[in-house]
């Protein structure tokens, strides 16, 4: 526990956005996890210090580093009680938690753990966090909005995009850019914004990599258009190894299974890829499910399994 | 291989001053594929590079049983990414003198790559390499901690990874003892029902087709 612990104050107090953690968020296991130690940190289900009742208690104790892993716990155990629900929600007004340049880590994070309990009562204090003056609430909040799926967020989350490219460009000095376009688009994209497409397209000539791939990935969700996905497909042998992992990533999204055996051979973790095949995988079965029995497979499937096998 | 070029190999990867060359330098090394390359690239394993780590455990696994003794050794190690990564060797190599260490690592490693490497592994013994009578109560061993695993373990990439084992496990079993591998389909056909990850249900029905 101890260990993981300082894993776990690395990442709050480093704010770490690498997608090698995002992607191991995914996996659940992603807070206690440093920049770079995908492949083998991960984990394990991390005992259970805290009850229920506690770690709600927590959200509103005294302790700000307790209160920021309650509020990650609630979210890894799926605590979706009405009262650990509301708790989260309360959070997201939070004043007293501040970062040293005037970020909310606790509203982070219980954006983070409202969006893996799935409750839509969270939506209207997370569109809030929209207009929060800490860009990374505003990036956990708009990644929430997608997860929840609630149609409502498009027009708010669209509004983010204001000024098109020329406003999104990279901020001399700044860590990060003026909005979080690649959540943003990543959510449109899950919400099945097809009405946005117009204002998404122009990201795909961003200079930043992470915001093309995030609106190639989000168009090819609205259009199920092969060139999207494609994009995406060359991404994996790009130069930088944060970048492969995000195409990865997006890959796995979005289940682009003509990705399968290119996601196999790029030069990254072989956690990460089996995470993008479970992706491409699943993605398939929920496709196929109406039209095959129960227990019958493809070839598609038995094809990525194979593949899933090479990397274990 | 001579002891010219293996010097040469050595050095460059003593001389190596950047991540890109040492890795450069441990795959000219993997690429060797030759017993006289093992000390080089167990020494690899615990240089703290995963990248490095992969093409020695690759290396490795190519060399095969010559491996197996020096990989065994490492696992007093302290270092404890070198352990797992040898850990990770040995199921690849599949030399019954590992069985133990994979038994032990698929149960209770605390990294889930490990977990999910010895799972396979404990798929994929040579098991012409034991004596035949030590085979029947070791891979009675190996089902049952992949049974535990395939069911029990919380990562969805281990219990994966378990009913890839059992699949190649029931292959063997089906050669020596017939009857245990309807026992087996029962087994999977348990866990598929109560598997709530849709990518292990299909890989347990994958299994299932093939036994």
């Amino acid at each position: 526990m101890q260990s993981q612990w300082v894993r776990f104050q690395w990442v709050r107090f480093n704010g770490c956005n690498c997608s090698g953690c995002r992607l191991s968020m995914n996996e659940e296991n992603g807070l206690l996890l440093s920049h770079g130690q995908a492949e083998f940190a991960s984990e394990p289900a991390p005992e259970q210090p805290l009850t229920i009742e506690q770690a709600i208690a927590n959200l509103s104790g005294p302790d700000y580093g307790s209160r920021y892993y309650a509020a990650w716990w609630l979210g890894r155990f799926r605590v979706r009680s009405p009262e650990a629900v509301a708790a989260l929600i309360a959070t997201l007004n939070d004043e007293s938690d501040r970062t040293p340049d005037g970020g909310y880590p606790l509203r982070r994070n219980s954006a983070r753990a409202l969006a893996k309990l799935g409750d839509p009562q969270a939506v209207p204090a997370l569109l809030t966090c929209l207009s929060c003056t800490d860009y990374y609430v505003r990036e956990t909040a708009a990644q929430a909005l997608g997860i929840l799926g609630d149609q409502s967020c498009i027009e708010p989350l669209a509004a983010l995009l204001a000024g098109g490219l020329a406003a999104a460009q990279p901020i001399p000095g700044s860590p990060h850019l003026a909005q979080p376009y690649d959540a943003v688009l990543e959510a449109l994209g899950a919400l099945g914004a097809i009405a946005k497409r117009p204002l998404i397209e122009p990201f795909l000539e961003h200079p930043t990599e992470l915001v093309q791939y995030a609106a190639a990935r989000a168009l090819y969700q609205l259009t199920q258009d092969e060139g999207y996905g494609d994009r995406l497909i060359a991404a994996l042998s790009g130069e930088k190894l944060q970048l492969r992992r995000a195409a990865l990533a997006d890959l796995g999204a979005i289940g682009y299974l003509k990705a399968a055996e290119p996601i196999s051979l790029t030069l990254a973790e072989n956690s990460l890829k089996l995470i993008a095949l479970k992706g491409v995988l699943e993605h398939h079965l929920t496709a196929i499910a109406g039209s095959i029995e129960r227990g019958q497979l493809t070839d598609e499937a038995r094809q990525v399994m194979e593949l899933m096998d090479g990397l274990l | 291989m001579t002891t010219d070029s293996l010097a040469k190999l050595t050095q460059a990867v003593e001389a190596a001053s950047s991540s890109e060359a040492l890795l450069t330098a441990v795959e000219a090394v993997a690429a060797v594929k030759a017993p006289e390359a093992v000390t080089l690239l167990v020494a690899a394993l615990g240089y703290n590079n995963p990248g490095v780590a992969v093409a020695a455990v690759d290396g490795l696994i190519a060399i095969g049983e010559p491996a197996v003794e020096p990989l065994l050794v490492l696992l007093d190690d302290v270092n404890y990414g070198a352990r797992a990564w040898a850990i990770r060797a040995l199921a690849g190599i599949g030399d019954p003198r590992g069985l133990s260490v994979l038994l032990t690592a698929a149960k209770d490693d605390f990294a889930l790559s490990v977990r999910r490497a010895a799972a396979r592994g404990l798929g994929t013994i040579v098991w012409e390499a034991m004596p035949p009578e030590s085979r029947s109560s070791a891979q009675l061993d190996c089902l049952t901690v992949l049974l535990a695993a395939a069911k029990g373990d919380p990562e969805w990439v281990v219990r994966y990874a378990a009913v890839s084992g059992l699949q190649n496990l029931g292959r063997s079993l089906c050669l020596t003892q017939p009857h245990q591998r309807l026992d087996l389909k029962i087994q999977l056909q348990d866990l598929a029902a109560q598997e709530a990850t849709p990518a292990v249900q299909a890989r347990l029905w994958f299994a299932l087709e093939s036994l």
